[in-house]
């Protein structure tokens, strides 16, 4: 099931990331120096709690951090060279749509209510430079609708009449109007239920495939990215602590808050049995120094409270963030 | 404390709350420390020469019948603070009381007030207090005015808190006082009213505005205390001896800056204050 | 000695929707249904359901804060709506509750001791502060919370775990017999789900106090609950224990439900198994007047489904209401809690 992303194109090369906030009471890096390198066609996972930068990250990518935070260094550049980060607002506003789209978390947040569906996407086209008469953009949506299962119908309803499933339906439908190359999904499913998401998630996956383009999935059910994602990024306080496929996430997790993750996941397999995490959450205001888990890490040694670990190869396309593994390899991250 | 470093914290992020509240402070010690300095007797008729314009002796001139406008503005700008003061904390009490209970119990007694409050809204306010000032037989004093005032000042208090509690009553905090054994009026009083307070505060500084306008509006009309020297009293007196043809700037533009100047930073001081009510700023890290 | 809390045949309505010149909608939150919480004998039942299956009205009406349409909550065999004071009072201390959202039950205006101090006063469970003071150390360390790290701080200073932990805390405080939890753990990170879950395990192991957990997931509902109630528009689909009902669903419902969940097993073909040909969306199809709400999105629907079906006793301990058991006796009553003891 996994294919081995390594032979593939890469898409957008994402280099040392920074997201700060400003806060009153000082700087918060919400996104910490994030390396990742996103490949053509695939579908990514990226995992994390509340405040882990997971969302802020993808904004990022979309160019919509609003302050007090801002993008405070990094690049990401597109396998054409240009790099997301420097567009001008023209730029963005064409880069958006054609080549990265955004299927949201609450669908109903992101549909006019005064609008009728089939109009909002022909505005929306038309905003991004599609050109031709309305009924043949009309004739353009109905096969997006299509496409992600709603009858042409559905283009003369208005966002209320639709339910919470065929609303995302509808999301899923604006965000591939132009072809993007990268689809960022934020939690498309956290406000339906299991039946409806699975559908959902269906849909989402065939359009990869037929589009061709790279999907990344930003959540916290462990369960939808095991089921979805080819390879998986888990994130801890800002930091992307470890990147591998799905199968060396879930079966041979090398980060010591991987290991707890995982083993923290409820299932139909242990009952009465409760394994959390230690500890709470980290302040961004307030981080450790050296490795940001090592307040919470059992494996934690001294060194871990001074020295701050970098992203590096364990195995072929594992990639882990902790000192345990830095004195074993010593190839550096490239 | 921490409520203190708060409020400071409030007065440096926004500009507008820090910029009224010197406003409406440099009003208040106008009138505080004006009669240390200047002779408020001069703010009688017959008291000094008539008519002159602005200059050292007397910085704000004379008006017709010999009074010195400093002195009465010394006088008159507490006097009309005063109004607004009393017939806003009137106000905002009735408002407070009719909107809390009224918002949280709900049922018949929330129907009848609504009802009433939306009434009354509509009737143009001047109307009515012209009305009841113009049938108060006897004298006017600065108090009576003040109740003049509040008898309309109470409505629009009550209709902007009932909507607030309204909201409030289902949050999740009300749910586990409930379960937490506290009764309705303790909710109320611990749950309810403290988070309110900068809201409520707004609505003061709203409705000692709209009373201090009110007032002077009615004693424009000549419907106020002829025998103090209010802010308004004194625009009434420049309207009735045509200061504005006989060229006496002075006379009318000195109560029209003070009422700005009081406007202004009353004004400044409600929005300052919405927006540290507004929870999305206040919840911000 | 009646049960400590009872609901008989409770039937919820919700009108309203309705324009000036049309009707008033009307819909059915929930449909009669029947629980016994015994409290000598301490269960941890979970009642499961979608959004929209009636699952926290039920636990707002079970903890009285709207009454039901028909029907009645008992609580020591009087009805909820005449209670009188001293009756609320122990009601208050004996039926506690846990809510979602572990920031909203905070008054922003207070510190976190507010809601641990607020219970000791009113229900007088202290005699002095010192002893109030004791009272809550014991109860935070009880749920593996540090009294230091936690007390006279503003709730946006702890994390949303801790806010939870509180709050159970605070439930604690009261010795409650019951505690209705309405989804504890669907707002907390996952990596703190796990803590909160065994908090509630212990209360009500340790402690004895029964719970009814409210939640949209069935993977933590198996991993604490012993019994499971799983609910669909407004009805009971399927009751029983929980192993049963989770390892062998009997309800069509229940089946395409587990079956939709993802497990975090990256070997499974849950994205790629055709979904089998149905109506895409439920909120497509108008509900039936009368019927099993299900038929209109069951695979295995029959004429007789037109009609509502009883609860079948499907098995030792469990019941579905579904005609495809309709050989099995009818669950006299409606009332699950006589399944719950048989296993």
């Amino acid at each position: 099931m996994s294919e081995s992303a390594k032979k593939r194109d890469v898409l957008l090369d994402i280099r040392g990331l920074e997201v700060h906030f400003e806060t009153r009471r000082g700087i918060a890096r919400a996104v910490n120096e994030v390396d990742l390198t996103l490949y053509k066609g695939e579908r990514f996972g990226l995992v994390g709690e509340s405040g882990s930068g997971k969302t802020t990250m993808i904004l990022a990518l979309l160019r919509m951090i609003k302050t007090p935070g801002f993008i405070a260094g990094g690049k990401a550049v597109f396998d054409d060279g240009t790099d997301l980060l420097t567009l001008n607002r023209e730029q963005v506003r064409q880069m958006r749509l054609k080549r990265v789209a955004m299927v949201p978390q609450g669908a109903m947040n992101s549909l006019n209510p005064v609008i009728r569906i089939g109009d909002q996407m022909v505005l929306t086209m038309r905003e991004h430079g599609e050109e031709g008469e309305r009924d043949e953009l009309m004739r353009r949506v109905e096969a997006l609708l299509d496409k992600v299962g709603l009858k042409p119908e559905a283009t003369q309803l208005y966002p209320h009449e639709l339910s919470g499933g065929m609303k995302q339906r509808a999301c899923i439908a604006q965000a591939i109007c132009l072809n993007p190359q990268l689809i960022l999904a934020d939690e498309p499913t956290s406000a339906l239920d299991v039946v409806v998401q699975r559908q959902i998630m269906q849909t989402l996956r065939q359009l990869q495939l037929d589009l061709d383009a790279t999907v990344l999935l930003v959540g916290h059910d462990m369960g939808l990215m095991a089921q979805f994602a080819e390879r998986v990024g888990i994130m801890y306080g800002g930091k992307l602590v470890e990147v591998g496929t799905v199968s060396d996430i879930f079966c041979n997790p090398q980060h010591p808050y991987t290991q707890l993750l995982i083993s923290s996941i409820p299932s139909f397999e242990k009952r009465g049995e409760f394994k959390g995490i230690p500890g709470v959450g980290l302040s961004l205001l307030d981080p450790p120094s050296g490795c940001l888990f090592h307040p919470r890490c059992p494996k934690a040694t001294e060194l871990c409270a001074q020295r701050e670990p970098t992203l590096r190869e364990v195995s072929p396309g594992q990639w882990a963030s902790c000192l345990l593994h830095e004195e074993e390899c010593d190839a550096p991250a490239s | 404390m921490q409520r203190f470093n708060q409020i400071l914290y409030y007065l440096r992020e926004s500009p507008m709350l820090a910029v009224g509240f010197v406003m409406v402070s440099i009003i208040l010690l106008f009138g505080l420390l004006g009669p240390l300095f200047v002779d408020t007797s001069l703010a009688q008729p017959l008291s000094t020469t008539p008519r002159l314009e602005p200059s050292w002796d007397h910085p704000f001139g004379t008006d017709d019948s010999g009074r010195d406008l400093l002195s009465v503005m010394v006088v008159g700008v507490p006097l009309t603070m005063r109004i607004g003061l009393l017939a806003g904390a009137v106000g905002l009490g009735l408002g407070i009381f009719l909107g809390f209970t009224s918002g949280y119990l709900g049922g018949k007694f929330d129907t009848v007030v609504r009802g009433v409050v939306d009434t009354l809204l509509t009737v143009p306010g001047l109307v009515v207090l012209v009305s009841i000032a113009s049938t108060i037989r006897e004298e006017i004093s600065v108090n009576i005015m003040a109740l003049v005032v509040a008898s309309l000042a109470w409505m629009w208090p009550t209709r902007v808190i009932r909507s607030q509690v309204l909201s409030m009553r289902e949050r999740a905090y009300v749910q586990m006082a409930k379960l937490n054994g506290m009764s309705n009026a303790e909710i109320i009083w611990k749950e309810l009213f403290p988070n309110l307070l900068p809201y409520l505060a707004a609505q003061f500084a709203n409705a000692v505005n709209w009373a201090i306008l009110s007032s002077i509006g009615l004693e424009a009309l000549g419907l106020g205390p002829q025998n103090d020297p209010t802010v308004g009293m004194t625009i009434y007196w420049a309207i009735t001896f045509s200061a504005l043809i006989r060229g006496m700037w002075w006379w009318w533009a000195i109560p029209i800056a003070f009422i700005g100047l009081i406007f202004v930073g009353l004004l400044l001081i409600a929005v300052g204050l919405d927006e540290l009510a507004n929870p999305k700023q206040r919840k911000a890290v | 000695m009646p049960p400590l809390l009872e609901a008989r045949h409770i039937r919820k309505v919700f009108s309203g929707g309705g324009g000036l010149f049309t009707d008033d909608k009307q819909t059915v939150a929930v449909d009669d249904f029947t629980l016994t919480i015994d409290a000598d004998n301490p269960s941890f039942t979970t009642i499961a359901g979608e959004s929209g299956s009636g699952k926290t009205t039920i636990a707002r009406m079970l903890l009285g804060v709207i009454a039901p349409s028909a029907g009645e909550v008992l609580y020591n065999g009087r009805d909820l709506r005449t209670l009188d004071k001293s009756g609320t009072r122990s009601f208050r201390q004996d039926v506690q509750a846990i809510f979602q959202d572990p920031f909203e039950v905070y008054n922003p205006f207070y510190k976190v001791d507010h809601i641990l101090t607020t219970p000791i006063e009113k229900f007088g469970l202290a005699a002095s502060q010192a002893e109030a003071r004791e009272q809550i150390e014991v109860a935070l360390r009880t749920v593996g919370l540090r009294p230091e790290e936690t007390l006279g701080r503003y709730p946006h200073q702890l994390s949303g775990g801790q806010r939870q932990r509180i709050t159970i805390a605070r439930a604690l405080l009261l010795k409650p017999k019951l505690i209705i939890a309405d989804e504890p753990v669907s707002m907390v990170d996952a990596s703190l789900r796990a803590t909160i879950l065994a908090n509630l395990h212990k209360l009500f192991r340790d402690f004895n106090i029964s719970f009814v957990y409210i939640t949209h997931d069935l993977t933590t509902a198996y991993q604490v609950s012993e019994n499971i109630v799983v609910l669909y528009h407004g009805t009971v689909a399927e009751a029983g224990d929980v192993e049963s009902v989770i390892k062998d669903p009997q309800h069509p419902y229940t089946r395409e439900l587990i079956h939709s969940i993802p497990v975090p097993d990256p070997g499974s073909a849950w994205i790629e198994e055709a979904i089998e040909e149905k109506v895409l969306d439920e909120g497509a199809v108008e509900e039936p007047v009368g019927g099993c709400r299900y038929a209109p999105r069951c695979l295995q629907a029959m004429e007789k489904c037109s009609a509502q079906p009883p609860l079948f006793r499907s098995g030792t301990g469990r019941a579905a209401s579904c005609f495809l058991f309709d050989e099995e006796q009818v669950l006299e009553n409606g009332d699950l809690t006589q399944l719950f003891g048989e296993k």
